[in-house]
């Protein structure tokens, strides 16, 4: 038999069914994978003593015949969503001791269909990063390793770094993450897992900490299609209590998942070929063209000209937006407070000076200076406007082609230390995943291939707005073709 | 772009962030950088393009302006740093 740990959420929840273990054993499963990979550091907090009690309550309403589609498949939470009581951080030191009063609508929602919470998973600093180092809670390890190298350790991508590396290495049946600019999508691809980022509107963005708020989606990340299906239809749908929630229906998301994607036109855009990606990323690639044609699919060639101007258009909107957003924190309501003794403003700049990391200074500062009187137009209209046409791109795209396939990352995993000379650099990991959540369409990472070194590549579907269905059942076509079965190295055994 | 020392200090001072000598010097350099980066946005041409500051695929939808939630402060003020009377507390600012 499948380890507890090593089973997917659908067939989790079919041994539940059937009686084979209950909730509460495979709950403790998980806590005992935490416990023994714990130096990974995937967890800001664990929270078995919460997650034995949901399960023993799931085991009860199992008997009484109340029955949610999540029902007592642990799962773990990105440390970005307010959790009743509960200690919640963003990973900033700001946030010390923050116990929020109420419950993030996503969380809720899946508490709500059965799910139990192991813990709060470690991220970049308010989901600023895309290697995860930026957490004042320390870096997380990747679970996999480079082939012959374990001493070189991997960063597992950002910024939902954590839940990405703990759904990887087998601590959890599946996590939530935030996606703003590739967060989910970006370590999905590193960790070898599926991650989704659903179309801007799809789940509530209530309760979800801020960052960049035209562009923050919660999603799922898991380790198949299904599952990814299965826990999206979980946290989607219409929140009154987020103004930009969608009122529209919530479909039956699994059962897309039929593989037929006969005559289904997919895109191939030329701009995400750039002079001097790695063979290994276009090779891959070209594989899954070859294995969505091989299903019946028509690849054809499309141009997305203002992709050049997406991470730029990014790096002037998202900061723009957290500048605003991270304005609350200031020492009077929540968190870190600094020099009680002096002026209001030494008390407010000192608390977060002290209170932030270095990358969300530097963003906020960013923020601050083109939002500021004079630089307004140059900057952040003018990256507005440019942001209208790169969505634009994509509507003309989708007037001929149903999906379109790019790589996730120009790269594979790379190395604690490594690109962390200039802040542009990192900021490049995020080429192939920024352009979508500036037009705010649902983007999926599927696993689908080593690189030479062993490290696990993804590959992108971009649907139309609110099509997950589709993205989702070319997805399914792509995992099956690709056959990804490998486990990181430093999953917990059975 | 290239920013100065002074610049610097004065969107530190706007952004509320009391920052040292040695933390605004590499600021300089590096936001200098990101800054120049994103510059290449001007030779886009953007004449009679609509700003996007938010992405809506649906018909934002009206509500009745009526009060549906609220009465917490006691549960609001529970993560205050400092709190009295049902008020945050800051340092004084008036004599």
């Amino acid at each position: 038999m499948t380890a507890l740990v090593d089973l997917s959420l659908a067939d989790a929840r079919t041994g539940l069914n059937r009686g084979d273990f209950t909730s509460v054993e495979l709950t403790e499963a998980h806590l005992r994978a935490i416990e023994r990979r714990r130096f990974l550091n995937a967890f800001i907090t664990e929270t078995p003593e919460i997650a034995i009690a949901q399960a023993k309550a799931s085991d009860r309403r199992r008997r009484a015949g109340q029955v949610g589609t999540m029902e007592g498949l642990p799962i773990a939470i990105k440390d970005i969503f307010c959790t009743e009581g509960l200690l919640t951080t963003a990973a900033s030191h700001i946030l010390d001791g923050f116990r929020p009063p109420y419950e993030a609508t996503v969380s809720a929602r899946l508490r709500a269909a059965g799910a139990v919470t192991l813990g709060k998973t470690n991220m970049d600093e308010f989901a600023m990063g895309s290697s995860n180092m930026t957490s004042y809670y320390g870096n997380v390890l990747n679970p996999w390793q480079r082939h012959g190298a374990p001493e070189i350790k991997l960063v597992p991508g950002g910024s939902s770094g954590g839940s990405a590396a703990a759904v990887a290495a087998r601590l959890c049946l599946a996590a939530v993450g935030t996606d703003t600019g590739g967060s989910i999508r970006q370590p999905s691809s590193f960790c070898g897992i599926v991650g989704l980022k659903p179309t801007y509107g799809r789940c509530s963005r209530w309760g979800l900490i801020a960052f960049a708020s035209s562009l923050d989606q919660a999603g799922p990340m898991t380790r198949t299609i299904r599952d990814s299906a299965l826990m999206l239809g979980a946290m989607s749908g219409y929140d009154s209590k987020d103004s930009t929630s969608a009122q529209v229906p919530v479909p039956d998301f699994e059962g897309a998942l039929t593989g037929e994607i006969h005559g289904l036109k997919v895109g191939v855009p030329c701009e995400y070929r750039p002079d001097g990606l790695a063979p290994e990323v276009i090779a891959l690639w070209d594989k899954g063209i070859s294995w969505l044609k091989a299903a019946g699919a028509e690849p054809m060639e499309i141009s997305l000209p203002h992709t050049q101007y997406a991470l730029a258009t990014y790096y002037i909107i998202a900061p723009a937006e957290a500048s605003s957003n991270l304005a609350r924190y200031d020492g009077v309501r929540y968190g870190l407070r600094k020099a009680g003794n002096s002026s209001l403003n030494e008390m407010y700049m000192q608390t977060r000076a002290a209170g932030f990391g270095q990358e969300v200074q530097r963003r906020v500062l960013i923020g601050t200076y083109v939002l500021s009187a004079g630089y307004y137009d140059a900057y952040y209209l003018k990256a507005q406007k440019v942001r209208t046409l790169i969505i634009r791109d994509f509507q003309q795209a989708f007037k001929t082609v149903d999906v379109i396939l790019t790589p996730t990352t120009p790269t594979p995993a790379f190395a604690m230390g490594e690109q962390m000379d200039d802040p542009i650099t990192m900021y490049l990991n995020d080429i192939f995943t920024v352009p979508i959540s500036l037009a705010g369409l649902p983007g999926l990472s599927v696993p689908a291939g080593l690189s030479p070194e062993g490290l696990p590549l993804g590959l992108q579907i971009i649907g139309r707005p609110f099509e997950e269905q589709t993205v989702l059942k070319v997805g399914g076509v792509l995992e099956t073709a690709a056959c990804f079965t490998q486990r990181p190295s430093l999953a917990v055994a059975n | 772009m290239s920013l100065n020392k002074s610049t610097v200090r004065a969107i530190a001072f706007l952004a509320r962030l009391d920052l040292s000598e040695e933390a605004i010097e590499p600021l300089i350099e590096e936001l200098s950088a990101i800054l120049q980066w994103t510059e290449k946005l001007q030779s886009v041409d953007t004449t009679n393009v609509e700003p996007m500051p938010c992405i809506n695929f649906v018909q934002s939808y009206w509500r009745e302006d009526a009060i549906n939630d609220g009465g917490y402060a006691e549960t609001v003020l529970t993560n205050a740093p400092e709190s009295a009377k049902g008020f945050f507390l800051v340092p004084k600012v008036v004599n």
